[in-house]
């Protein structure tokens, strides 16, 4: 009996009326966990019932702690008839089960109904004694820590970095079982949400006995994810990379890893079997900036030297087993052996996140993808998902080999998704083949002086970017040349990744997103027909893809992509394909050349006219961009780096496959053969769509940048406000202009759109940048596409923004007329203090406008934590029409600092909701965090049968999006946290039949909830440490966003 | 292309100020994206009609949901679907006006029931003030809600509507006065006192509230702000003898006209008319006591006392030299024995009379 949970009920408030006779409510509630039930008392006769029951235990096994939610059901007593249901409440009590976490849930919760939405709220404690039994850990995984943050969590430190560990478990879908002819949508409903919470907690048991088999103590990065396969399913697969973190009791405690726990079975090879050239070369110079563990001898990096000129100049620092010369060979061979040797023993070498400690990456090859369609069929035994496993295995073998076929033995930034429609799947994974530093991935103890010293010689900020492949036996056509950064290795003309920008990276400029676009029709098929027309039309939309996104990066002037994430989708009579990444320019990289426009009809004289103006335009645009992004790479001439060698040129380091059902698998070069520079063929109508595609992407309003990775590069000087946001768009497609070419317009047009939209509701941010874009494309119908987009605005301060800003305004902008700029200058302070931005007053106006109109100093207003308080300040409505024609004393005698806190509020006053902030970064810009509570997971189905009297689609699922907000709000505020970090909105499945007047929507969410502090109230807290961490609500108690 | 479904959700709610002003004010979309282009956005901004057109139609939206929760302010601050700052909170309740009413609109409903019956004559009311027929709807709704909510409410009217609209003082007295208007059914609408402000009538209600309520003298009662004191109004009747008994009234004309002369520059004005001005002043406090004067108590003393002095020119400060003389005077009155009464009623419509005593 490891484990005694007790809740108790406090009271509930804002409950429906659900006697309209009386216009009351006589409440109870019914409290749930595992098959044993809680009743409360009948509450009579309130809307705002005062339970305050007594505690109810429950004696249950940490087995069942960790898969079972709480279930707190509110309902109406009824006399004669059946109770009715108000809603309810599922709580995860797992961040419960870890020492450092929670160690009591308690607050208000929204009750909630996938029928009518939220319904009231109900205030509930939860506490979970532990017993300390010595079998603790045998079925069940408590103490795991879960972080959906893709790096190591801000307040940790990484020991050991064990690896990747997934899991997935399967069941019949509620929704499609039989007895849902007969029971209520309602019933189905809850049925599904209830399953679903039960198999995440499952899933995540099993992944936490993995961690613990792995000795580690925590999951980082975890994903997880739903497969709604209809009849034949539902599956709910989760990945992660498994570590073993350490709470940093001081920030400043950062010692090399020596205290891990024992050494484990699969960790062993990697100390046991030590390359003996590892400890002889170490300390000989010439090894010393790419010596890992399985690096090659001493006497052949000397061999390798003397092929090049430039590397004899610099003997001392020698090279990178990318430059190896004639040897590469042999050299790869060995390399590749001590890899595999290395890694082996884990099936799979992959990590789960994008940014990584210090000396982690030591060197990227590339995006590496794998797809493959599937067709569905039902799961005949849940227990044993082993067709579900196979197709993962199967294709994460195939990522696996792609990464080494770059030279690389791990793959980083993984990931891991589907696209279903009726029987057809697509499965997807990618990630980035790269060479890591194996000192997080095994006990630290071996070579701790070994790698401090290989990290003062590694050069900062281009490392990376050295290639790790063997240059003459490359796994396709590549342009190298010297690194621009230290001039000593080789490095790619591009590079695409999956990952974060690393924080040593040497970037010049700001970045931007980079997206392709495309559509393509599909004859509606079945069965293996129509898997066989998906697996045909795959390739040609990945070329096209990577094709647009090569395009888009020249023409931006940059020469790498990160963060790069290609969704195809498949619905029943279309394919889409949407990439998103942040471009940025690499120092180490070299400039990228310009777009060459050929057309095929060298001698009509118009049309070569016509050419030549395409191509004017685009090296316009390309000037104008660098401008923009401050792409302004310092000269350097050619004999510095050496003779160009003559290789041949490449386009790719994508290198990717998709298979039909069983092991064949095709390569596909993506690479645009030998040309020197880029150029577009215009042969036909097509490619010039592709062209003027190309040139229709507006790049954001001045004030404005955007990014899907953490942060924006060339940006560092952010301010404290930050706004989430989520916005969906559905269009129907009339069936008429079905065409590739009308498609792809449509599809593009609604994402430039649905940017643009963006910039401008978050226009009173300015200057802001959007994070972490994160777009989803979905075909719930045959002419619907739906896109939902998640960002994170965050300010930044102009101040220093506006010395790099300005430059490239005044220049480049000329249409940024004068309004525009005063836009941008705009002070921000009033936006920080959340007050009314005012857009229409003309520009020049906006100061004195805006600081008359409030009459208070911006510092007052800060202080004002109630907002009573504010009302008094400003207590004259300045209204048109409206004579209010006293002259408020209150008004007119400034208050003191004294007065605000003195002032009694109206007693219903006092106790406002507290902010709980979001972001789908890992960190929350100008503030600390000082604790992990533990993982929000959640799944929320809504329906209805009265779509327009709620508003029609928009108002329906509007309406939803917010509730699920406040859900997770409540949630975190109940564990005590004022933030959600690494937020993100996994699965929005919306599908409407306006006929019937019904839709529905299938959300899930996850997020790591945390306390935070802020940095100008560090000091403050320090002082009083112990008291922090029970009151965090108190923090947030300032300025709100 | 048709947009089906388009949405924004921050977890800030988002709450643009003008756009909320157009929702109150009862355009409708169509009309509020006409609007805002004429106002120069897309200019400023760059944007299209189209980005205009989906934002203005997303904050509506939000401005729909959260109009059930402005109806119970206090709710507003306790929800959890929107996070909204509280600093704007409290803008949306007040400052940017959900409470916030129309001059024009208020003295056309000023005083009237709040009933069905008078909503239906809203359509005449905005084809009057040009007030969209939606805006009316909202204020008179407010009006009506507040009413109901606190009609029989014990404490200060004022408090009670601070607490449970979170207005500001100020704002929750000129509800106030609407409540009590509308309680004791004042007739406001009359061509003779078109002259007469919102702010006129608020500053009288006020005043009655504070010395002529049941609240005045007992503060433990129910709906004591609302309704006039019974008992002092059947006791006005007593005020009679003032203009009743010759002998009273000419000593108390001959006390004024003492103590005035030489102060005043419409004297021999006042000392003609003195006798007319006093019965109309005592007849409508005598009056009071059907139902039907109290209706008529602004209207009458625009006929009885403001009418008079106006035509004959008095300045503003004659009448009050007048009003101040003419009630201290009474003390003096040996055979007066109601100083008290006295006191109650002309303390209070000494300040009225003033108050109204304009062109």
């Amino acid at each position: 009996m490891p484990g005694k949970l007790k809740v108790k009920i406090v009271a509930g408030r804002h409950l429906p009326v659900m006697d309209r006779a009386s216009d009351l409510t006589d409440a109870f509630v019914e409290v749930k966990f595992g098959n044993t039930t809680f009743k409360t008392d009948v509450y009579l006769k309130s809307l705002n019932p005062q339970w305050n029951s007594e505690w109810f235990k429950f004696e249950v096994d940490d087995e069942d702690l960790q898969d079972e939610p709480l279930q707190i059901t509110v309902l109406d007593h009824d006399t004669y008839s059946a109770n009715d249901a108000i809603g309810k409440v599922y709580i995860d009590i797992d961040p419960l089960l870890y020492s450092e976490a929670a160690t009591v849930i308690s607050g208000w919760f929204p009750i909630y109904d996938t029928i009518h939405g939220i319904r009231g709220e109900i205030n509930v404690v939860v506490k979970v004694d532990l017993f300390n039994d010595l079998n603790r850990f045998r079925q069940s995984s408590c103490g795991v820590k879960f972080f959906c943050t893709t790096s190591i969590p801000k307040c940790y430190r990484a020991v050991i970095i064990h690896g990747f560990v997934e899991e997935l478990v399967v069941n019949e879908d509620p929704e499609y079982q039989w007895i849902d002819r007969i029971r209520t949508p309602r019933a189905s409903n809850e049925a599904r949400q209830r399953l679903i919470s039960l198999m995440s907690g499952e899933l995540q048991r099993k992944i936490g006995l993995k961690v613990l088999e792995m000795r580690g103590n925590a999951v980082v990065g975890y994903l997880q994810c739903f497969d709604l396969e209809g009849e034949s399913g539902l599956v709910v697969r989760a990945i992660g990379t498994a570590c073993t973190l350490d709470k940093l009791s001081s920030p400043a405690a950062f010692l090399p890893a020596c205290n891990s726990p024992s050494k484990e079975m699969k960790e062993i090879p990697f100390n046991e079997d030590p390359n003996p050239n590892t400890h002889s070369s170490g300390p000989s110079t010439p090894l010393k900036n790419q010596t890992y563990s399985f690096s090659p001898s001493k006497s052949y990096s000397r061999q390798s030297s003397s092929s090049d000129t430039d590397l004899s100049l610099t003997p001392k620092t020698g090279m990178g087993s990318g430059s190896a010369g004639k040897e590469g060979g042999p050299f790869k061979a060995l390399l590749r052996q001590q890899t595999q040797s290395a890694l082996e023993q884990r099936e799979f070498p992959f990590f789960t996140l994008t940014a990584f400690p210090p000396g982690f990456l030591v060197h990227v090859g590339g995006v590496v993808s794998a797809r493959s369609v599937k067709l569905l069929d039902r799961i005949h035994n849940p227990d044993e998902p082993e067709t579900r496993d196979a197709w993962w295995a199967e294709i994460r073998q195939e990522i696996k080999s792609h990464a080494k076929a770059l030279g690389c033995h791990a793959v980083v930034g993984y990931s891991e998704s589907t696209s279903i429609c009726e029987e057809v799947c697509i499965l997807s994974a990618s990630g980035t083949a790269a060479v890591l530093n194996p000192r997080f991935l095994q006990d630290g103890t071996v070579e701790g002086c070994l790698e401090q010293r290989l990290e003062e010689n590694l050069p900062a900020g281009c490392g990376f970017c050295h290639i790790p492949y063997d240059e003459l036996n490359m796994p396709f056509p590549a342009h190298l040349t010297y690194c621009y950064n230290c001039r000593k290795q080789k490095v790619p003309d591009v590079l695409f990744t999956t990952i974060d920008l690393p924080i040593d990276a040497t970037v010049i400029g700001k970045g931007c997103l980079i997206q392709a676009r495309l559509c393509r029709l599909k004859k509606k098929a079945q069965a293996e027909a129509n898997a066989t027309a998906i697996s045909n039309l795959l390739p040609f939309m990945e070329y096209e893809v990577h094709t647009q996104l090569m395009n888009k990066l020249k023409l931006k002037g940059m020469n790498a992509l990160f963060g790069l994430r290609i969704q195809i989708t498949v619905g029943e009579n279309m394919l889409m394909g949407l990439a998103s990444a942040t471009g940025v320019y690499l120092a180490a990289l070299p400039t990228p050349g310009g777009i060459q426009i050929a057309g095929k009809t060298p001698n009509d004289g118009s049309y070569e006219q016509h050419i030549s103006h395409m191509q004017k335009k685009i090296n316009d645009t390309i000037a104008k961009n660098k401008e923009l992004y401050e792409i302004n790479p310092p000269e350097v001439s050619e004999e510095i780096i050496g003779s160009p060698i003559p290789e041949p040129r490449q386009r790719s380091r994508l290198l990717r496959s998709q298979s039909e059902s069983s092991d064949e698998v095709t390569e596909l070069d993506l690479s645009h053969g030998k040309k020197d520079a880029f150029v577009l063929e215009i042969d036909d109508t097509d490619a010039m769509e592709d062209v003027h595609s190309l040139l229709t992407d507006v790049p954001p309003p001045s004030g404005f940048y955007s990014c899907n990775t953490e942060i924006m590069p060339g940006i560092n000087n952010w301010t404290s406000e930050i706004q989430m946001f989520t916005s969906v768009r559905v269009i129907r497609l009339s069936s008429l202009n079905l065409t590739n070419q009308a498609l792809n317009k449509n599809f593009n047009d609604l994402c430039e759109n649905l940017l643009k939209s963006l910039y401008f509701k978050l226009r009173s941010m300015i200057p802001c940048c959007l994070c972490h874009v994160n777009f989803t494309v979905s075909l719930p119908e045959d002419e619907l596409i739906q896109v939902t987009v998640t960002a994170v605005a965050i300010t930044f301060d102009k101040n220093q923004a506006l010395q790099t800003t300005k430059t490239h305004v005044e220049k480049s902008l000329q249409r940024a007329s004068t309004d525009n700029e005063e836009l941008l200058q705009f002070p921000l302070e009033l936006c920080s203090d959340s007050l009314p931005s005012h857009p229409f007053p003309p520009a020049k106006e906006h100061l004195e406008s805006a600081s008359s109109n409030s009459g208070i100093p911006a510092a007052q207003r800060d202080r004002c934590s109630s907002w009573i308080e504010l009302i008094k300040l400003k207590a004259q409505t300045i209204r048109r029409g409206s004579i209010k024609t006293t002259v408020t004393v209150e008004k007119a005698s400034p208050m003191g600092e004294g007065n605000f806190r003195n002032r009694s509020a109206p007693p219903c006053a006092n106790s406002t909701v507290g902010v709980v902030k979001m972001t789908p970064l890992s960190f929350i810009p100008g503030a600390k965090i000082t604790k992990y509570l533990g993982i929000i997971n959640m799944f929320f189905i809504r329906e209805t049968t009265s779509l327009r009297e709620e508003g029609g689609v928009s108002g329906f699922l509007h309406a939803f999006i917010a509730e699920v907000f406040a859900m997770v709000r409540a949630h975190v505020a109940a564990l005590g946290g004022n933030a959600v970090v690494s937020y993100i909105m996994k699965q929005c499945v919306f599908m409407e039949n306006p006929n019937k007047n019904q839709a529905q929507c299938l959300i899930n969410v996850s997020g790591d909830a945390v306390v935070f502090v802020r940095e100008s109230e560090l000091e403050v807290v320090s002082t009083q440490q112990p008291t922090a961490n029970c009151q965090p609500s108190c923090t947030g108690g300032e300025v709100t966003t | 292309m048709t947009s089906e479904l388009d949405i924004f959700v921050g977890n800030t709610t988002l709450i643009d100020e003008d756009v909320y002003r157009l929702w109150l004010d009862g355009y409708s979309v169509s009309d509020a994206v006409a609007l805002r282009v004429r106002s120069g956005i897309l200019e400023q901004t760059g944007a299209t009609a189209a980005v205009l057109q989906s934002d203005t139609m997303d904050h509506y939206r939000t401005f729909h949901m959260l109009e059930r929760l402005l109806h119970a302010p206090p709710k507003l601050l306790h929800q959890l679907i929107f996070q909204i700052p509280p600093s704007r909170q409290a803008l949306l309740i007040e400052r940017w006006g959900y409470y916030a009413f129309d001059e024009a609109f208020v003295r056309e409903v000023l005083g009237k029931k709040l009933s069905k019956g008078t909503k239906k004559d809203l359509d005449d009311i905005s084809t009057k003030t040009g007030i969209t027929l939606k805006s009316c709807r909202r204020q008179f709704d407010n009006f009506k809600r507040v009413f109901k909510v606190v009609e029989e409410m014990r404490g200060s009217l004022v408090d009670n509507i601070q607490q449970h609209f979170l207005l500001s003082d100020r704002l929750a007295r000129d509800y106030a006065a609407i409540v009590f208007f509308a309680n004791n059914r004042f007739e406001t609408g009359k061509k003779k006192l078109q002259y007469l402000s919102f702010g006129d009538f608020a500053f009288c209600a006020e005043l009655m509230i504070q010395n002529w309520t049941l609240g005045a003298v007992d503060s433990q009662v129910d709906d004591m702000d609302v309704d006039l004191d019974k008992e002092f109004l059947q006791d006005l009747k007593e005020l009679k003898m003032l203009v009743a008994d010759k002998d009273l009234l000419d000593l108390h004309k001959s006390l004024v006209c003492t103590a005035l002369r030489g102060k005043l520059g419409v004297f021999s004005e006042m000392e003609a008319n003195f006798k007319n001005l006093s019965r109309g002043l005592v007849n409508v406090a005598a009056k009071l006591t059907h139902n039907k004067d109290v209706r008529d108590l602004f209207v009458d003393l625009v006929e009885k006392f403001v009418e008079p002095c106006r035509s004959d020119h008095w300045p503003l400060n004659d009448v009050r030299l007048f009003l101040n003389q003419y009630s201290a005077s009474v003390h003096s009155l040996d055979g007066f024995r109601h100083q008290a009464l006295w006191d109650r009623y002309m303390g209070t419509l000494r300040g009225c009379l003033l108050r109204l005593y304009h062109d």
